[in-house]
């Protein structure tokens, strides 16, 4: 189970983070939603240990996350924003790379690496420079490479930003199937679509902290009816976060 | 952790493997340029013809000494000699084709043998120069001198004109407003060279190696560790251009890390249990390996076509390139500490670059810099570099002397790599 407990965080006079606290179950996938500047990547940050909260802590099952070598880091498996992966090097080579970071080597390895090729659908492609790859297939390679080191807990953060409508819908199977072996999951997007589709639950952030924390289906019923319908979740966000633009 | 740390060295080999400009910056560039360089500065070599200065002589005199002058600077190895005229050796020199000129005028010889003996009425040689070349114009005056000496000399006490000089000299001494007493002493020293030399010039080849010159010789030994060890140019513009392209591989991988937390690759990194120190260590190992290969590859090549040869210690030898390649890639990391956009980085550290490797004698030779610069410029790491290297090739040192200049590479490193560690901006 993954914790987020009273986490603060401040750049100079900004307070990005105040005073958040969540959690994310086991076999659970949250959306984790927020509009420009709501605190979501700091949030992701200090979830990943690459960020230290100024108060608050990241618990996993129960246990507080210290310092770059912590061993628990190695229970997450992270899908950044940016397309972090080698564009020189064959997707075979950059799996063999980010592999060795978790001290995976010899048969454990390559073992890994063919069923994350395979999960996301790259094994025929596994020796091709990456660079080579579709703007869909280089997202694939960018989630395959978090699950090399069989992580229990997957935070993804826009893992879906500029794919084709194909490959985005390969990567939502793949977090179902994903979700199916029990892998507990925290996913920031814009997109509330994908959302509703994927989450069992959605936590909004706004001004650094939680304002929303619910299933998807009660979220639904903040808002009155329109037409005998329940308004759907993007109408839901904006009444919570407001209309005014973020930029 | 070491799973880790290879796997972070390996990927780095690998990209640069892949990379073919790189490959060909790093390993091949080096190689032509040095070869060009080592050529142009291979300079004075026991088995090898000097570079030889381009004199025109105009000899407007026609007189005996005048030629005995023409031959001699003819026959020297150190200049190659024209005969045109006045008019068309100014506007070589003018137009810089030829470096010196040298008139010989008219009436010289008589004038030059009177004053050899009273050091009155000199007559003046004019040497037409180009500015751009007054080191050439020391060597020449000095060549002249010893040339006019020998001609003057020879002829006075020993050529056909001789006692002509001799007798010329005696007669205008009464004339030529010196005291009585001075008159007489001068006479005694004429007469004393007339007796001298006027039995033998009877038989003139008795009086063959009859001149006056600089009373001494000059044995040049080149003073390295062995006999074996002359200098060879090749092996400091090896060492030079090599630390240069290392220098500016360090460059680029400074600014592959800055692009590498551009492109949100150092969030990934750090988010799996790995150290900050090792991610760092990480860069300095591979990008020392590349530095070394780079280095060693050049030398390799230097050794086989140039006859480059590791005069001083082999394994001293390593070592400095070692501590080179180190310091090499310390300093890479360091501009991705200082540095902030990999754009704007890479002009201000290209020019620290260049400023350091021309301030530390890798382009020219240091010796052609003020003695106040050449000391100053001990506090550039890649000085070192390059003294080391010079000092384990052609001069021939020993250990001590590679231990010496990789402490102080090394010192270099560690200061770079804890700076790196204290300043880097893990995000962007």
């Amino acid at each position: 189970m993954l914790e987020a407990k009273n986490l603060k965080k401040s750049f100079g006079s900004l307070q990005a983070v105040a005073d958040t606290s969540f959690v994310v179950r086991p076999g659970e996938l949250v959306g984790l939603l927020g509009p420009n500047g709501a605190g979501k990547t700091t949030t992701i940050s200090m979830l990943t240990g690459l960020t230290q909260p100024d108060s608050g802590a990241v618990l996993i099952d129960g246990k507080p996350l210290h310092g770059d070598t912590d061993p628990s880091k190695a229970r997450i498996g992270v899908v950044p924003q940016e397309l972090a992966i080698y564009e020189e090097l064959s997707a075979a080579a950059n799996l063999r790379f980010f592999g060795s970071l978790y001290g995976l080597h010899g048969d454990r390895l390559i073992q890994a690496m063919d069923s994350a090729l395979e999960l996301v659908g790259l094994s025929a492609q596994r020796n091709t420079k990456v660079k080579e790859y579709s703007g869909g297939m280089q997202r694939r390679l960018n989630l395959a490479a978090s699950l090399l080191h069989d992580p229990d807990i997957l935070l993804l953060d826009e893992p879906t930003v500029g794919v084709d409508p194909q490959s985005r819908n390969a990567i939502f199977d793949n977090l179902e199937v994903l979700k199916q072996r029990g892998k507990t999951i925290l996913y920031t997007t814009h997109y509330m679509e994908e959302v509703e589709r994927l989450a069992d639950r959605v936590i909004i952030m706004d001004h650094g902290q939680v304002i929303a924390d619910d299933t998807i289906a009660a979220l639904h019923t903040q808002l009155p009816q329109v037409a005998g319908k329940h308004a759907n979740l993007e109408s839901v966000f904006l009444a919570l976060t407001g209309r005014q633009l973020r930029d | 952790m070491l799973t880790a740390l290879f796997g972070l060295i390996r990927k780095d080999l690998l990209i640069f493997i892949t990379d073919k400009r790189a490959l060909i910056i790093t390993l091949v560039a080096p190689i032509v340029i040095a070869s060009f360089f080592g050529f142009i500065f291979s300079g004075v070599n026991a088995q090898k013809e000097p570079a030889k200065i381009n004199v025109a002589l105009i000899d407007l005199d026609h007189s005996a000494i005048s030629q005995r002058i023409v031959g001699a600077v003819q026959a020297d190895h150190n200049l190659k000699v024209s005969l045109p005229d006045e008019r068309t050796a100014r506007d070589a020199v003018r137009k810089g084709s030829l470096v010196i000129a040298v008139i010989i005028p008219k009436g010289f010889g008589d004038a030059a043998g009177r004053a050899f003996f009273t050091g009155k009425s000199r007559p003046e040689l004019t040497l037409y120069f180009d500015p751009s070349h007054t080191a050439e114009l020391a060597l020449v005056r000095g060549v002249m001198t010893e040339h006019v000496m020998q001609g003057v000399s020879k002829e006075v006490f020993a050529g056909n004109s001789a006692n002509r000089i001799l007798n010329e000299t005696l007669a205008d001494a009464a004339n030529n407003g010196m005291e009585p007493a001075q008159q007489d002493q001068l006479r005694t020293l004429v007469q004393a060279a007339q007796a001298l030399y006027g039995n033998n010039l009877s038989t003139p080849d008795a009086n063959a190696n009859v001149e006056m010159g600089a009373p001494f010789a000059m044995a040049e030994q080149p003073v390295t560790s062995s006999a074996g060890a002359s200098y060879n140019g090749y092996a400091h513009a090896f060492a030079g251009l090599g630390l240069q392209f290392i220098l500016v591989a360090a460059v680029d991988l400074g600014i592959g890390v800055l692009m590498e937390r551009q492109r949100g690759l150092w969030r990934r990194l750090r988010s799996a249990p790995v150290s900050r120190n090792l991610l760092i260590a990480s860069k300095v190992i591979s990008g020392s390996m590349i530095g070394l290969m780079s280095l060693l590859i050049s030398f390799s090549f230097a050794i086989i076509v140039f006859g480059v040869r590791v005069h001083g210690s082999v394994p001293g030898f390593l070592v400095v390139a070692a501590a080179s390649a180190i310091m090499t890639a310390s300093f890479g990391l360091l501009i991705a500490a200082l540095g902030n956009t990999p754009s704007g980085t890479r002009g201000v550290s290209m020019l620290i670059v260049l400023l350091m490797l021309m301030l530390s004698g890798a382009w020219i030779p240091m010796f052609l810099f003020p003695a106040w610069l050449q000391s100053a410029t001990k506090v550039l790491p890649v000085r070192w570099a390059i003294d080391g290297l010079d000092a384990m090739t052609w001069r021939g040192l020993d250990w001590a002397s590679a231990a010496q200049s990789a402490g102080v590479l090394l010192a270099f490193a560690a200061a770079f790599f804890l700076i790196t560690l204290k300043r880097f901006r893990w995000e962007e």
